[in-house]
């Protein structure tokens, strides 16, 4: 695996322009997972409920020990959007934009791949991959998967 | 002062043109608006003792005393959220004259969203967390290409018109309506220049297949001010009271301003059921005690969702409720009667306010008949404004 500034790193693809994500303290896990391609989530370490967005403190007993578990990855697509004007930075074409329903039971916002807009069905199964940003940086987004 | 309870009042509103290019600075825009609103109630601007305005709001408090000249500010407030919080400056408003606190509050919000900044570009600056912005997700939102209001807008919005099978051109009746109203109505942006149905439909799309151009609110310069003092002394002012029957908020857990994506189920908005249910519940009042409604409408969804929140209409029966005519001028609720944030001027939901005093003072220029109550709501806040 290729890491940031390794002169002896192959030459990389055409450099993403996908924005790199804004990385808060708390949500520090999440982002360094999906840098070495991995989908994590946060746990509370007392009631092993699991939340998003992450936080310091567990909502449901108030604990703030917590544990970064890996997700299965699967989801289903909730909503769908493709911004049309003006132009999202970081993108040649518009992206199609989905808020994602995890298995989990939590949603986030990601992108949606190998699909036509007009094709999105509410519902339809779907599943992660990684996708690179600026600064050597990854970011989950989802492609369409057999149910 | 002694502190017992007062009701409060609407005593003065204020504003300036609004424009797409003030030529002077969001500060200059806050004296002139507060200006105007003293002058409307007949209070002098040194006797303000309390100023609420929003967090994201550029104008310093002590920079606006300065212009104004008043002597002793007691009391100052931001409300977070942006514009889905507007009404709930006049909820703080309320409670400081309620509580005895203040005597003249000074509520304000003046921009150059237009020529100085704009809203409705990409946010790709100054999104790291900042407390205060009201919406605490945009962070995950950023690297996806959702970067504008509309699209984190959209992304809510979809599930609601698919819940209820609700098409673009069903928003697009929204636009119409409000349209009309700002075409007959000169402080407007667009006064003068109704639009057809099918000038919606062919408006280019901003977020597919959700809102198009004509969905969407503007990008306004322009200031607002609204001058809030007891009921009592209200009654001796310049203009005939407004009274503040109730006011309130509901911020429901899970729920964020804009990228509210995180709740149980985004075909509804808890926040409009939370404050209707509130304010409903502190009042004693029903939709149907109110005449008309000035209802946040950044874009089109917004306005069906928070009729249906504030219970006007049944969830899912807006739009029939829009196609049917009923919150034109002769309907059942007239909605947005200046034209709205779509047709007025985007002053961030607080000259939407200002249309809800002129209705029930009887000096909108689209006045509604037999105007006892309005209901004001910015989606996370609300508030009914009374005839005395
Ligand atoms: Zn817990």
């Amino acid at each position: 695996m290729s890491t940031p500034n390794d002169p002896s790193a192959p030459a990389a693809p055409p450099k993403p322009i996908r924005l790199a994500p804004i990385v808060t303290l708390d949500a520090k896990f999440f982002w360094d997972g999906a840098d070495k391609g991995e989908f994590l989530g946060e746990q509370c370490a007392d009631c092993n409920k699991l939340r998003f967005p992450p936080r310091p403190m567990c909502p449901h007993c108030h604990s703030v020990k917590r544990n970064e578990v890996k997700l299965s990855g699967r989801g289903t697509v909730y909503t769908w959007i493709q911004p049309r004007h003006p132009a999202p930075f970081g993108f040649k074409e518009p992206p199609i934009v989905a808020t994602i329903e995890l298995e989990e039971g939590y949603r986030l916002v990601s992108n949606l791949y190998d699909i036509a807009l007009e094709d999105v069905k509410q519902g339809m199964p779907v599943e992660v991959f990684f996708a690179p940003t600026m600064g050597n940086h990854q970011v989950p987004v989802f492609r369409p998967r057999a149910k | 002062m002694a502190r017992t309870f007062r009701e409060a009042a609407i005593a003065g509103i204020g504003a300036t043109e609004f424009s797409k290019a003030s030529g002077r600075s969001e500060l200059q825009l806050a004296a002139e608006c507060s200006k105007a609103a003293l002058d409307d109630a007949g209070i002098h601007p040194s006797d303000v003792d309390g100023m609420i305005t929003f967090t994201i709001d550029n104008s310093d408090e002590i920079g606006l005393c300065r212009c104004l000249g008043v002597k002793d500010l007691a009391y100052t407030a931001r409300i977070p959220g942006g514009g889905a919080a507007a009404v709930a400056t006049i909820y703080q408003a309320m409670a400081l004259v309620n509580a005895g606190l203040c005597n003249t509050v000074l509520v304000w919000r003046a921009m150059n969203e237009r020529s100085q900044y704009r809203f409705g570009q990409p946010h790709t600056q100054n999104l790291g967390p900042q407390a205060g912005n009201g919406t605490g997700s945009l962070l995950w939102c950023m690297p996806f290409g959702a970067q504008t209001p509309a699209t984190w807008e959209s992304l809510a919005a979809q599930r609601y018109m698919q819940q209820y099978g609700v098409t673009n051109e069903d928003l697009g009746r929204v636009a119409v309506a409000q349209r009309k109203y700002a075409a007959t109505n000169p402080a407007a942006w667009f006064y003068g220049k109704p639009i057809t149905l099918e000038e919606h439909q062919s408006s280019k799309w901003i977020v597919e297949p959700i809102l198009r151009l004509l969905d969407c609110c503007q990008e306004s310069d322009g200031g607002v001010a609204i001058v809030i003092t007891s009921l009592e002394r209200a009654k001796d002012l310049r203009q005939k009271p407004v009274r503040i029957v109730g006011a309130c908020q509901s911020i429901p857990y899970n729920v964020e301003v804009i990228s509210n994506y995180y709740h149980a189920d985004l075909s509804m908005m808890p926040e409009a059921e939370g404050t209707a249910k509130r304010l409903y519940a502190q009042t004693g009042m029903k939709p149907t005690d109110m005449q008309a409604a000035m209802i946040y409408d950044a874009f089109t969804p917004q306005v069906l969702k928070q009729m249906e929140g504030f219970g006007f209409c049944k969830r899912g029966e807006a739009k029939d409720f829009v196609k049917s005519g009923q919150i034109d001028i002769d309907g059942i609720l007239p909605v947005n009667t200046h034209g709205g944030l779509i047709g007025e001027a985007y002053i961030h939901g607080m000259n939407s306010i200002a249309e809800g005093v002129r209705q029930v003072r009887g000096t909108a220029v689209n006045q509604v008949k037999k105007v006892e109550r309005v209901l004001v709501s910015s989606g996370m806040a609300g508030a009914i404004f009374e005839k005395v």
